[in-house]
């Protein structure tokens, strides 16, 4: 009965100093504490991680249902924003 | 994982290996991309090129009703297996032999639980509430894997299991691991990295029964035989009577059928068997050279069909510790809620 009042949550780990923090997974928690501590009991069993972060799911926006869509195309037809895109002379060095 | 390799070591081509290869797999598809389907587009050709190009499928995909269906009862089974599954191990915590021994078997039995929750998470992804999965499972309208309606009345029982069930489940779970819906896919390998330590702790237990005593060797024979074909029984039906396989093949949901895998099992079991000094029972169990692989008596379907449909030895038993576990653990929930809410409300005043 009161689960259904028990917010789901998002957890990232980072698993070593130096990396980010990635998702793996989610859960359900009645609060931040006690998400935090269920995190570490369901995704850090074996010292998968150095650091969690929880993030109420409900509080993420995501960009569109389909994952992949318009959204992303202004990005889609400006190559030359890589560098292969350039032609760099014989004979020129550290470019 | 197998034999008696503990070195933490897999063998090319083990198990392990497999799991270690279907996420590389994972990765490589994600790599390979894939265009948005234009609007308009037909879904139905767009999901079929995901499924066709070993892509994987993710919640917000269209996808067919059917499989939708398919995955939530699949996944969903899954979780209720794991979650079940705790009780006849659980049952051994408080007798182990050693401190170490129900130190492992302490560890085993949350890794179930974990298990069950990382499989909840999957199903959930595809649109049905986690109340409502722990509703079916208690009001007994989704089932569990029968192998938990069996009793372990030895200590030996909790190595069978670890040994026999948990490689079965293993067999079952590898190819799973490539399967075509993106978050069980993810699920399974997570799940797949940490069963295997626990079929080799079952593995160990029997081992050291089998090397102790008389009487020790004797209960762990005595397990063996009672697990065998249970644990025979877990890939299902024979491939003529699997209801659900065709299209769960053609869904890449499922990648083997059930006498494909129960035959792998066999004839991996066949060589462990050996390295224990324990018997597998079955008398016509025997090296076929053209198949190359071992001939075996099939397990009992009609006693498998009777414990699915409620009459095993342990069915009533296991669903009444789960709903009473559930009543009994209201209050904790009813607590944390009323905690959360109190915090938010003094929030609220505060801001």
């Amino acid at each position: 009965m009161s689960q259904q009042h028990t917010p789901l949550w998002e957890v990232f780990v980072r698993a070593r100093r130096g990396l980010a923090h990635t998702h793996v997974g989610s859960l359900h928690a009645p609060d931040a504490e006690l998400a935090l501590r269920n995190a570490r009991d369901l995704y850090t069993r074996r010292q998968e991680g150095v650091s969690i972060w929880v993030v109420p799911a409900s509080d993420i926006t995501a960009s569109s249902p389909d994952e992949k869509d318009a959204f992303f195309d202004p990005a889609a037809d400006k190559v030359y924003r890589h560098p292969t895109f350039y032609e760099v002379p014989e004979g020129a060095a550290h470019l | 994982m197998y034999g008696n390799d503990f070195s933490g070591e897999d063998p090319p081509g083990g198990l392990l290996g497999e799991v270690e290869a279907a996420e590389a797999a994972l990765r490589a598809a994600a790599e390979r991309g894939r265009a948005a389907a234009e609007p308009g587009a037909d879904l139905a050709a767009y999901f079929a090129g995901i499924v066709d190009a070993d892509q994987k499928v993710e919640p917000r995909d269209w996808m067919p009703e059917a499989y939708r269906r398919t995955l939530i009862r699949q996944i969903a089974q899954h979780a209720h297996s794991e979650i079940i599954g705790m009780q006849p191990e659980g049952n051994w915590i408080s007798r182990a032999p050693s401190l170490k021994r129900k130190a492992i078997l302490l560890a085993k039995v949350q890794d179930e639980a974990g298990h069950g929750l990382y499989l909840y998470a999957a199903a959930e992804t595809l649109g049905i509430s986690r109340d409502e999965l722990v509703d079916l499972l208690l009001s007994g309208r989704q089932k569990y894997s029968s192998i938990f309606n069996y009793p372990t009345l030895s200590w030996a029982d909790v190595g069978a299991i670890g040994w026999l069930v948990d490689g079965a489940a293993i067999v079952n779970q590898v190819p799973l691991c490539r399967c075509s819906y993106g978050p069980y896919a993810r699920a399974m390998i997570r799940v797949c990295k940490e069963e295997s330590f626990h079929q080799r702790q079952g593995y160990e237990i029997l081992h050291t029964l089998a090397h102790g005593t008389p009487a020790q060797k004797e209960m762990a024979q005595d397990s063996v035989n009672r697990w065998w074909y249970p644990s025979l029984a877990m890939f299902g039906p024979p491939d003529g009577d699997s209801t659900h396989s065709a299209q769960s093949m053609a869904w890449k949901i499922k990648r083997f059928s059930n006498d494909e895998l129960r035959q792998r099992f066999v004839d991996m079991c066949v060589g462990q068997a050996e390295v224990l000094g324990l018997t597998l029972p079955d008398p016509d169990l025997r090296w076929n050279e053209e198949r190359q692989s071992y001939d075996f008596t099939q397990p009992d379907y009609d006693e498998l069909m009777r414990v699915i449909k409620g009459n095993g030895p342990c069915n009533r038993q296991r669903m009444e510790h789960r709903r009473r576990a559930h009543r009994e653990g209201a209050w904790v929930r009813e607590a944390a809620a009323a905690y959360a809410a109190k915090h938010t409300e003094k929030e609220k005043v505060a801001a």
